[in-house]
């Protein structure tokens, strides 16, 4: 069945992409944890030189953008669940994406904005 | 059952439904898949706070200092701990997803063996990071 605000055409690949982003995420979840159990208590030095590495800051892009995904399609999903009338639902949906694109801008201003 | 308006057209009554969820009573299975579903959302409402965690946390040793001391708060600290635990319980419970969609417990009785563990899992790991980095 397809649907005109769905990530993906046919929804399989909507099903797809819902487990590669998750996949992303909790590879990107368990470094970070990595490094914060081994740099517990932490300091601002190492946090700050951590996040000023080009290729961390890459790997966090990629991180926020499985986010953005996963979040949507996930959001989708509830939506498409519970709310029935076409025109909230739109307009709910339309506000998680404008949500959603103002998280990953900002994500972006705070990796690259980081001197 | 049928019954006739005035221009003499069959019309069926609608089917009953029922809502009421209070009423019912539901599988382990299904509790850990709203539970899935709800740590989900939550965790998407509280991503520009963690956004501003981050940024506050990498501007100057000043902001980290604040932003230590802010976390400490009573409400900061019950959010921090709602996250988390809606962080590891979502994790856990995506695992399960993910063995289900392998083909791993997919029967009846698997299943809701499964849905224990990640509700043991998720615990465990939950109050094993509240541990660890309380020291």
């Amino acid at each position: 069945m397809k649907s005109a605000t769905s990530f993906a055409k046919p929804g399989l690949q909507d099903w797809i992409l819902q487990r590669i982003s998750a996949v992303v995420l909790a590879v990107y979840l368990f470094f970070l944890l990595g490094y914060l159990l081994k740099h517990h208590p932490l300091q601002y030095q190492a946090w700050h030189d951590l996040y000023t590495q080009e290729w961390v800051r890459i790997l966090s892009l990629g991180a926020l953008l499985s986010l953005m995904l996963h979040a949507w399609i996930g959001l989708w999903t509830i939506s498409t669940d519970y709310i029935k009338a076409r025109w909230l639902r739109c307009f709910f949906q339309m506000s998680v994406f404008i949500v959603l694109l103002n998280n990953l801008v900002w994500g972006i201003e705070i990796l690259w904005g980081t001197i | 059952m049928y019954h006739t308006d005035y221009e003499g057209i069959f019309m069926k009554k609608p089917r009953p439904i029922h809502l009421n969820f209070l009423a019912m009573r539901f599988p382990l299975t299904a509790w850990v898949s709203i539970s899935h579903r709800l740590s989900g959302f939550w965790i998407f409402m509280l991503i520009p706070s963690l956004l501003w965690i981050l940024d506050q946390s990498l501007q100057s040793p000043v902001r980290f200092r604040f932003l230590k001391g802010f976390l400490e708060k009573p409400f900061c600290k019950i959010m921090v701990l709602s996250f988390l635990a809606a962080l590891c319980y979502h994790t856990v419970a995506g695992f399960r997803h993910l063995f289900i969609d392998l083909g791993i417990g997919t029967t009846k009785t698997k299943s809701t063996g499964t849905a224990q563990l990640t509700l043991i899992v998720s615990v465990l790991l939950f109050l094993g990071l509240l541990y660890r980095f309380s020291q």
